[in-house]
Formats: C-alpha cells, sequence, structure tokens
C-alpha cells in the first residue's frame, strides 16, 4: 500500500464500501435498467460526508488529500456501474470552480446544498459543434444591465437532465481561451430546456443537451472574473483526470475479480477454467495491468499532493488508466464467454463503458497531444 | 450517565480464514480486520442512550497496537473517548472480563454494554464473567419488541429502556421475548436485532483523530493475562461430499429410511 494512506483513509475507505455495499450494489441492477437512480442517494451520499470530500468546511465539506477522492472513486467503483459514479459524483467538475473562484454569496447558496446531496450540479462545457476545443466554444453571454443573456446549447452533459445548478461556459468576449467565462445557471431560469441522450453505456446517469433561448442571468452568477473562465476549468482537469484514472482502475480490477471468480467456477472439458494455461496468462495479463495503473497512479496522487501539477504524466496516467480498462473489460468478457454477453454480468456492462473514459475528460488523442507539449523536449 | 462499551478487533467475516498446516494458530498475515459487528450494536445503543440521558460513551478494545483502529471507529460513530489495552497476546474471555472489571473500577460506569459475543471466536462469556466478577446484574442478548423493521428503529431510539435507576432488557430467549428490569450498574450483552449500527461519516472520521485515546497495559492494571482456556487445535469444517441423483421420490424416501436413517 501507498504509505499516503493512513488509518484515515482505511476508515474512509471501510465507510464508503459500506455505504456502496448497502444504498448502491443491491440496487444497480434495477437502476441501470429504469436508467436512473433515486434522487435520495445524493442525499445519503450526502449525510456521510460523501460529497464533501476535499471541499472547505466553511461549506459543509471536510478538507481532505487527493487520496481521499482516490479512495471514493474506487470504492463507489466497486457497485460496477459507471452511471452510478458519473452522476452521483457530478458536482466533483461543478462546483470546483465555484468553490475556487465564486463570490462568498455564490459560494454559500450552492456549495452547502450540493455537499448534503439536496441539490444537483452538473458542468456544461461541451457543445454540439466541439468538445475537446473549448477555446472555440460558440455559447454567447452579452451583457445586458445587471444580466448577462445566454444563447446557444450544449451537449453530452452529466446529471444534464436534473440537475439543478449548472457551471456553464460561456463566450463573453473575444475569440479564443481570453473570452470564456463562466457563469452559473439556475434550472429555473426562463428559455432553458434540456432534452436526454441515449447512451452506450453509463444507463444509470443522465446526459442531455441543454438549449439556452435569451437565458437571462443575473451578473452576480458570474463564476471568477469576467473571461478568465478558461482558467476556472483548467483548475478542474488534474483532479478530474486522476479521478478517471481511478475509476478506470477500480473497474478494472471489478472486472478482473469477476474473471476469476468465474474462471475458478466455469468447468469446461471436465476442468476448471482456471486450471487452462491461455485462461490463467490472460489474467496474469490483466492483474499486471491493474497493478502498473495502481502504481501510476498512487505515485502521480501523491505528486499533486505535494502540490506538483505534473501535467504531462497526469495526461499519459488517464490514458494508460483506461487502456488497461479496454484490455481488462475486453479479456473478462472473453474469459467469462457467453455470459459476459449477457446483461447481467458487470463486465458486460463496463465493456459499454471503457470508452466512455477514454473519451470524456480529455480524449486520448489531446492528452497525447498536451503530454508532448510538457515532456520538455 | 457514563457507558463503556467494547470493541473487538476481529477478521473480517467476509474472508476465509486460513489455518496453519498444523492446526496450531489461525494466518493472520494479510487478513483484513474489522471491528466485531456486535460491538457496533453496543456502540450504537450507547450513542442513543446518551442522546437521550445525556453522558459519556468511552469505548474500549484489548489487542495489538492496530486494535486503535476498531477504537477509533467507535469514535468516529460517536463515541467520546478511547482506552486502549496494548496487548500482542491473546485473551481468552475471562482475561478480557478481569480487564474489563479493573477499567471499570477505575471509570465507574453506570453501564457496560458489550457484543454477545465476538465474530472470530464465539465465545459468548466476556459480559457474563465480566458481571459475575463485579457482582453486577445481567441483562444478556438484548434485543427489542418491534425488532428492526419498526417506528421506533427508524426514530434510531434506543432499545434499553432507563427509568429510576433500572435498565429495562427485551431479551431474545427460546420462545420469544422476555422483559428483565435491571437494577444499575449493570452489564448488557446485544443481540443483533437491537439497533442497526449508524454509518460513521468522513467529517467524523476526522474527528475521531482529535478524541482522547489512552493507552494502558495489563500489568499497571494489575491484571495476569495467562490464559485459562487453551486452544488445542485448529481445523476446517470437513468439506461437503458430492451429492447425489435419484431416480424417483421412492428411491429418494428408501435412501433416507434406510440408508441416512433421517427418516422413521
Amino acid at each position: 500500500m501507498h504509505p499516503a494512506y493512513t488509518e484515515e483513509h482505511q476508515a474512509f475507505r471501510a465507510l464508503v464500501r459500506r455505504f456502496v455495499e448497502t444504498e448502491v450494489t443491491p440496487h444497480v441492477e434495477a437502476w441501470e435498467e429504469a436508467k436512473s437512480f433515486p434522487r435520495a442517494l445524493y442525499r445519503k451520499a450526502g449525510e456521510v460526508g460523501l460529497l464533501g470530500v476535499g471541499y472547505p468546511e466553511a461549506y459543509g465539506g471536510t478538507p481532505a488529500d487527493i487520496f481521499y477522492s482516490i479512495v471514493l472513486c474506487e470504492e463507489v467503483a466497486k457497485a460496477g456501474s459507471g452511471g452510478v459514479s458519473a452522476g452521483l459524483l457530478s458536482h466533483g467538475i461543478a462546483i470546483p470552480p465555484i468553490v475556487a473562484l465564486g463570490s462568498a454569496a455564490l459560494k454559500a447558496k450552492v456549495v452547502p446544498t450540493v455537499i448534503r446531496g439536496e441539490k444537483i450540479a452538473a458542468l456544461a462545457v461541451t457543445e454540439p459543434s466541439g468538445g475537446s476545443d473549448v477555446a472555440n466554444l460558440q455559447t454567447t453571454a452579452r451583457r445586458e444591465g445587471e444580466h448577462f443573456v445566454v444563447s446557444g446549447s450544449k451537449t453530452f452533459i452529466t446529471s444534464g437532465m436534473r440537475a439543478d445548478f449548472y457551471t456553464v461556459a460561456v463566450r463573453t468576449g473575444g475569440e479564443g481561451m481570453g473570452g470564456i467565462s463562466l457563469l452559473l445557471i439556475d434550472r429555473d431560469t426562463p428559455g432553458f430546456t434540456a432534452t436526454p441522450l441515449e447512451k452506450m453505456g453509463w444507463w444509470a446517469s443522465d446526459t442531455a443537451t441543454l438549449y439556452f433561448d435569451e437565458c437571462r442571468v443575473p451578473v452576480s452568477n458570474l463564476i471568477g472574473e469576467e473571461n478568465q473562465g478558461f482558467f476556472g476549468l483548467m483548475l478542474n482537469f488534474n483532479h478530474e483526470r486522476i479521478a478517471i484514472a481511478a475509476n478506470a482502475y477500480a473497474f478494472s480490477a471489478v472486472c478482473y475479480e469477476e474473471a476469476v471468480a468465474w474462471a475458478r467456477e466455469r468447468v469446461t472439458f471436465g476442468r476448471p477454467l482456471l486450471s487452462r494455461q491461455v485462461i490463467r496468462h490472460k489474467l496474469v495479463d490483466m492483474a499486471m495491468h491493474i497493478h502498473s495503473t495502481r502504481c501510476f497512479l498512487e505515485a502521480t496522487a501523491y505528486r499533486v499532493m505535494q502540490g506538483e501539477s505534473p501535467i504531462a504524466e497526469i495526461c499519459m496516467l488517464k490514458n494508460h488508466a483506461t487502456q488497461c480498462l479496454e484490455h481488462c473489460a475486453k479479456e473478462a468478457v472473453q474469459i467469462l464467454g457467453g455470459a459476459g454477453y449477457i446483461r447481467g454480468a458487470k463486465s458486460e456492462r463496463i465493456y459499454r463503458e471503457t470508452k466512455v473514459l477514454a473519451i470524456g475528460g480529455g480524449a486520448e488523442e489531446i492528452m497525447k497531444e498536451l503530454a508532448s507539449k510538457h515532456l520538455g523536449w | 450517565m457514563k457507558i463503556l462499551v467494547t470493541m473487538k478487533r476481529v477478521t473480517d467475516y467476509e474472508r476465509k480464514v486460513k489455518i496453519a498446516p498444523d492446526g496450531s494458530h489461525l494466518i493472520t498475515e494479510g487478513m483484513n480486520f474489522v471491528a466485531n459487528p456486535f460491538d457496533e450494536i453496543a456502540v450504537e445503543e450507547a450513542l442513543r442512550l446518551t442522546k437521550a440521558h445525556g453522558g459519556e460513551v468511552v469505548v474500549f478494545s484489548a489487542g495489538p497496537k492496530d486494535a486503535a483502529q476498531q477504537i477509533r471507529q467507535g469514535l468516529a460513530m460517536g463515541a467520546d473517548r478511547g482506552i486502549h489495552l496494548l496487548t500482542d497476546k491473546e485473551l481468552d474471555s475471562d482475561a478480557v472480563a478481569r480487564l474489563l472489571a479493573k477499567v471499570v473500577d477505575q471509570e465507574k460506569p453506570d453501564l457496560v454494554i458489550l457484543g454477545k459475543q465476538a465474530t472470530d471466536d464465539d465465545a459468548n462469556q466476556a459480559g457474563q464473567l465480566l458481571a459475575g466478577y463485579l457482582g453486577w446484574a445481567q441483562g444478556t442478548f438484548a434485543s427489542k419488541h418491534e425488532g428492526l423493521e419498526g417506528p421506533e428503529e427508524k426514530a434510531q431510539k434506543p432499545g434499553l429502556a432507563i427509568e429510576g435507576g433500572k435498565v429495562h432488557v427485551v431479551r431474545e430467549v427460546d420462545g420469544g421475548l422476555e422483559t428483565i428490569a435491571l437494577d444499575m450498574p449493570a452489564v448488557v450483552t446485544t443481540d443483533l436485532r437491537l439497533n442497526h449500527p449508524r454509518f460513521t461519516t468522513l467529517p467524523n472520521i476526522m474527528k475521531a483523530k482529535k478524541k482522547k485515546l489512552d493507552e494502558v497495559t495489563a500489568e499497571s492494571l494489575g491484571v495476569d493475562l495467562s490464559p485459562k482456556v487453551k486452544m488445542l487445535r485448529f481445523s476446517e469444517p470437513p468439506a461437503r461430499t458430492a451429492g447425489q441423483i435419484v431416480d424417483s421420490v421412492d428411491t429418494l424416501i428408501h435412501k433416507l429410511k434406510n440408508e441416512r436413517k433421517v427418516i422413521a
């Protein structure tokens, strides 16, 4: 175990594990088929402090280092539903810019109620015209007195259907990243609508396209300085990508464990699958990838904890972890055979949820480009 | 009111325990350890009682350095402070009871609540022996009338009723429930259906770090830990043998009657 894990991290892990085993895992199949999980889960998670990890005490959070966030991602992922992980923790990308840059009034309005699980927060950056190319986003906000008037649309927004608050990237200035601001937009704002999107995976979370038709948003909802929004988004990147890596690591481990359990039980031609060299070697390869991902994850997280911002390593970590997941999910489904293709196997679901982690939070190709710029050649 | 509760460090009941090849001991290396679930119920009950009546909850554990984790869990649930009897020795129930009797002498609690047994050795003796050493009344296998699905559990009310210097304990006995009234101070042991222990919370895990946890030694309490019960051997339960498929109900009945002799 990495030395950064203390007794309190272990106690927190025990808490999240118990919470997930009691409140999440037994319901995952039903929630997946229903393509939603109950809003009450946010409140339950809020009550035991899961939504406040790393946020200031003044807003109801619990200051905690990045290893607590990793523990949270890993343990929630053990339920085997990327949709639950993504939906329940969607505030993890929506509120950090508010906490870091928002006015006292904005923070007091949004952060405590989200951390208690009463309200849901979502981040809205990607647009139908493009995702990774944030600097060229098209949604505009023009100033009219004490309001911004917002027009445009956002897509692939996690918790997009039922969020109460949206942290939205808009263009308030000229072209490029220097013209982007972040606005907090309330779902009740006239002119705001959302339509649901059907997805390959992540069924338990709602994903939406958002439309802003001349939405009037008070100037006081500006998060940070006008035209400084890109900086606010950048604050998210390191943490989000490490969280994605932690998710990918944990889902890889879920696939591995399901494959081992299956190989032990399943008898073919008179012998358990586990006795076959081909299967054992597949499992060793999976274990090897999982182990290296974990070491990479913890080593990188440790540097972030020391106050560093190792951007190249974080980009490579995200790719390494999602590639590990693609490998492990593919092999687990193969080892499970027909059973791995049938709804109900965790590996079946996770297999459908590999791509979203290799695309969201910075696509694999973007990660490589960014890493290449930071490797110091 | 002051309540002393126990929190034993036990092997994780969800993992398979390995036995040394010669059967002399359990292999604990690499094992996961948790708090005894019956003790978690004891802590929960104590917290509900002090919420209703005021007072202090003190968590006690005897065990190696790492047993502090289980005490901290009790503190994270809401207990006020901990006492850790540091020892690497294997303790039998009698040693634990004698240690607890000394702690009771010092702490003078109004109530001692223990799990009815620990899930590792299932001895079910420490509470009874403690009551014997102290000369106190005991209420074992504490439960409650409406069980865990009723409105009182939803409202997180205590299952033990304290009134006029007595504690009323609903006990699970053969064939039903009986209610007894004990003069306080008293010893109570908890059964499964007394309460649902609460989750800890992240803020409370962080706060627990700062709560007082005193370490004491058996020598300082003047207790001899030499066991009275000696563990002779551990062995695995016999492996299940393969079943048989019979071709008809008549054959089944014949076999049960004449081969297995389980029906007449």
